[in-house]
């Protein structure tokens, strides 16, 4: 199923304030720790591993993530804007598949 | 020393207690030292310190599953003086590690909150790596009602 992100970054801001991004992406996180409830099998671990955040080009924030972060995984960091310009995210699954999406945020 | 029923009632029920407590410790000990484990490789030989950072979390999580969870390092998030790495690592799990997160100057400060799975009443460990080496630390306990990982 290809996730949808929901991303909440401020339009506009002035120079040198520091935002709040805020972000949400639909996913299951299988752990790997569950067990099949018919068949007792170990259902195998499928999760987002990778999250980073850059701002034209540059890195701003990234996480490795672990099983243990919950489903749908929400991450919420700040950013300090200097210019305007474009945030890039980018979701890693373990299956391989990226998932990206782009904010554009302006100076007041 | 006197025996009758109430006594050995009494003491079989003792025993149960300490039997059952003895075997939680030692399940739990065994993850805490993998904790430790993976808290030294991420400190890097240095010793953490308490102060800087602060965790932040519920005292009680009703569920496991989604334990809301945040943090702030007091840093001024310049390029000589930033972040780098902060490591949520949860001791009581049956895998210690939550999330690393990686900061830059570009981050403005050192802060992020996000939702994590909770096995049990456990203590939490935030690690906060600075650009200089140094390490400070912070934990919380948590009492979790249901357990977020599954049967």
């Amino acid at each position: 199923m290809a996730a949808k992100p929901r991303l909440k970054v401020p339009k506009s801001a002035a120079a040198g304030e520091v935002i709040t991004i805020k972000s949400l992406i639909s996913h299951k996180m299988e752990s790997g720790q569950r067990k099949d409830k018919k068949t007792g099998d170990l259902i195998p671990r499928k999760i987002i591993n990778k999250f980073s955040c850059e701002f034209n080009g540059k890195p701003v924030f990234s996480c490795d993530i672990d099983p243990a972060i919950s489903a749908n995984p929400y991450l919420e960091f700040t950013a300090r804007i200097d210019e305007a310009g474009t945030f890039k995210f980018t979701w890693v699954d373990d299956d391989g598949t990226v998932i990206e999406a782009e904010k554009d945020i302006a100076l007041s | 020393m006197k025996m009758n029923r109430r006594t050995l009632l009494c003491n079989a029920v003792k025993l149960a207690v300490v039997g059952a407590v003895g075997a939680n410790l030692s399940k739990a000990y065994a993850s805490a030292e993998d904790a430790m484990k993976k808290i030294g490789e991420f400190a890097g030989g240095a010793a953490p310190t308490e102060g800087r950072i602060s965790l932040k979390a519920p005292e009680i999580a009703e569920n496991g599953n989604t334990v809301p969870i945040s943090f702030e390092v007091d840093s001024p998030m310049t390029e000589d003086d930033f972040v780098e790495s902060v490591m949520i690592v949860a001791e009581g799990n049956p895998l210690p590690g939550v999330a690393t997160f990686h900061f830059s100057s570009a981050s403005g400060t050192c802060r992020a909150s996000t939702r994590m799975r909770l096995a049990k009443t456990q203590r939490v460990v935030a690690i906060a790596k600075m650009n200089d080496g140094s390490v400070f630390t912070d934990a919380r306990d948590i009492k979790v009602t249901i357990g977020g990982c599954g049967g």
